[in-house]
């Protein structure tokens, strides 16, 4: 356990290379309680593998990240796997909802998966904090983009879980949708005190982030 | 919502493909049902009706024609034997019983079977209401008789000619109902038993006193006495004033050949019987006496084991092969199975790398997996075990010789819960292979390359 003032996300020397060419060489940095990070970076930095080793899909060829406390690579898969379904909520760009289930019926598997049971009323909560009360028994088929963007936050946030991960989630947005979208997950991070973090190489983010930190392209070998 | 809850909502969102496959399956496991009910409850019937008889003696002819006629009351007779056949057998020192039956008459459809008490007690029969037949014209009744014609003690109702119920009526000689069976679950259910002599004398011979005891052989002894007498010129009158030959035309038309005299027509005057049924009283018997009899007489000897033997097997090679077919249909019904689950979970790949982030552990996605084709075969055979027995209900309804067999569909057999957990554990079997893609599937690689 954590307290407060300790991170919960704490990325150390983090870099991963596939067939011996790095993908991802990522900067020290630590995230606490509450704290909301922007993570830009131009395509092909290793957003989505920082985020992939962040939540545990993938073990980094050096480094190390922590999440409350624990070294994510150096646990064995379950326990990987219980932590990420305790801790972390990730929102993807695809949304990756699942199509034969309602947005209420994702948002109750994800909670389960995560709790081992279920809070109907936080769900009603949730659905309605997203704005998406009228759409609850809708497939994710039959939603706009915006809504099945707010629905994919909404599942992501249902667990109250500690850390809420977004890859790229305004990537495919106009102006008005990006900010709109942003500013959904900072203000329902904000209500469930979670802390966010945002890998994006949307700039139009920067403004709506107290901290950023950015990822550069690594650099290939002559 | 749990994985169960989402491999429901996977087949209910493919409803088309679910549906077909359930189809396939319920088709096989109703040809299946229906093959068990079928088999196990004629075997079964067929052994319970002719429990305690050995051998049945008639008129030369078909074996098995003498045996259905005589035991399942399911064809026409033979022809008739000479009633002196009775005391010869009941001469014969390894013979224990011999029960001689009378067949000819009907009535709405139900046999009027002339016997003797012994007759009911072969079968374990116990009278519900009244009281045994003990003179001409009073009649016994089975309980499906009862129940499915309504009549009760004190009623009467007159006898058709022929066995089918279509013939000329009986008119002058009415029987009276003195007794209604329990129900025993054999052949006795659905007939109406009298004396012999009831049958001699609806045909318009003065039958002789039949005291209803089949202990008592001296009774039989008066028939020969009183021969003379049932055969006299106005018996053959009155009896073809019954306009017995047309008679025979109405009512056994599609039996033309195999349609008997009735028991009481004498071809050569003499009194006649249809069939007696044998019960040894030393193996010897079964030695000695069908041999004797086939060869030696001019009367026939067929044992039921034998000739229901040798029917089964010709109907086994018959339901051998639709049970081969529906097997053939369960297998397919299982590759159909498997191939709809395993296209569905290449689709639906993204979403198991999913249920891996939100933290579903593979085994447990796994389980669901497999979970879903168990649905889908659960289903299939549920509803297969229903519509099996919604036909055999359809069909004893339909077909009257069906529900005298006593085909039922309110029964259920063990054989069924094997056919239902073999198309649930080929379902299982089915979705093995797919679900096992879990336990390999990368997720990372897999969120990356599915949108």
């Amino acid at each position: 356990m954590t307290t407060p003032a300790e991170p919960l996300i704490e990325v150390r020397d983090l870099r991963h290379e596939i067939d011996g060419r790095c993908v991802m060489a990522a900067p020290a940095f630590a995230a606490v309680r509450g704290e909301h990070t922007l993570l830009l970076g131009p395509s092909g930095s290793g957003k989505t593998t920082l985020i992939n080793v962040i939540t545990g899909l993938i073990t980094p060829t050096s480094g190390e990240v922590r999440i409350a406390g624990q070294v994510m690579s150096a646990l064995p898969a379950a326990q990987r796997d219980q932590l990420r379904r305790r801790t972390i909520g990730v929102v993807f760009q695809t949304l990756r909802l699942i199509g034969a289930l309602s947005v209420r019926q994702n948002l109750a598997l994800a909670q389960r998966l995560a709790l081992g049971q279920n809070d109907s009323a936080a769900i009603e909560s949730l659905i309605a904090q997203v704005g998406l009360t009228h759409r609850a028994d809708a497939r994710p088929r039959e939603l706009s983009q915006g809504e099945g963007q707010r629905a994919a936050i909404a599942r992501a946030l249902c667990a109250k879980p500690a850390i809420v991960v977004a890859d790229e989630p305004t990537s495919a947005l106009d102006d008005a949708n990006a900010i709109a979208m942003s500013d959904l997950l900072l203000a329902t991070a904000e209500a469930t005190g979670a802390t966010l973090l945002i890998a994006t190489h949307d700039n139009r983010l920067r403004a709506r982030f107290d901290r950023t930190l950015t990822l550069a392209t690594p650099q290939v070998a002559a | 919502m749990t994985l169960a809850g989402l491999s429901l909502a996977y087949l209910k969102d493919r409803a088309l493909n679910t549906a077909l496959n359930i189809l396939l399956l319920t088709l096989s496991v109703a040809t299946l049902v229906i093959l068990v009910l079928f088999s196990s409850q004629l075997a079964e019937r067929f052994e319970r009706d002719a429990q305690g008889i050995d051998l049945v003696v008639g008129a030369k002819g078909s074996p098995l024609q003498l045996i259905l006629s005589s035991i399942y009351q399911v064809d026409v007779p033979t022809g008739n034997i000479p009633l002196a056949t009775v005391d010869l057998l009941r001469a014969d020192p390894t013979v224990a019983e011999v029960i001689p039956l009378a067949l000819g008459d009907s009535f709405r459809g139900y046999r009027i079977v002339g016997t003797e008490p012994a007759y009911v007690e072969n079968f374990g029969g116990v009278l519900a209401q009244g009281q045994m037949f003990a003179a001409d014209y009073q009649a016994v009744i089975g309980a499906q008789v009862a129940r499915e014609t309504g009549a009760g003690l004190g009623q009467k109702f007159v006898g058709s000619h022929g066995l089918s119920g279509d013939g000329h009526d009986h008119e002058e000689t009415p029987y009276e109902v003195v007794g209604i069976l329990a129900p025993t679950g054999t052949v006795l259910d659905r007939l109406i038993v009298t004396p012999v002599g009831s049958i001699w004398a609806a045909h318009g011979f003065a039958a002789p006193p039949v005291e209803g005891d089949a202990e008592d052989h001296d009774d039989h002894a008066g028939h020969d006495a009183d021969h003379d007498h049932d055969h006299d010129g106005d018996g053959h009158q009155d009896h073809a004033a019954h306009d017995h030959e047309d008679g025979h035309e109405d009512g056994h038309d599609e039996h033309a050949e195999a349609e008997p005299e009735h028991a009481a027509h004498a071809g050569g005057g003499d009194l006649e019987v249809t069939a007696l049924l044998i019960k040894y009283r030393s193996s010897m018997a079964a030695v000695r006496l069908p041999n004797f009899i086939n060869k030696q007489t001019e009367l026939q000897a067929a044992a039921p084991a034998v000739e229901m033997t040798r029917l089964l097997s010709l109907l086994g090679v018959g339901i051998d092969a639709v049970r081969a077919f529906a097997i053939l249909l369960m297998a397919t019904s299982g590759l159909s199975i498997f191939v709809a689950l395993y296209s569905a979970l290449r689709q639906r790949e993204g979403d198991m790398a999913m249920l891996r982030v939100m933290g579903a552990r593979p085994g447990a996605i796994f389980g669901h997996i497999v979970l879903e084709g168990v649905l889908l075969a659960a289903a299939g055979a549920l509803l297969g075990v229903a519509v099996g027995h919604a036909v055999v209900a359809a069909s004893a309804a339909s077909f009257p010789q069906l529900r005298d067999m006593g085909l039922t569909a309110a029964r259920f057999e063990t054989a069924e819960l094997v056919i239902v957990m073999a198309a649930i554990g080929m379902g299982a079997l089915a979705a093995l292979i797919p679900a096992l893609k879990v336990f390999r599937v990368d997720i990372a690689k897999t969120l990356a390359d599915t949108r």
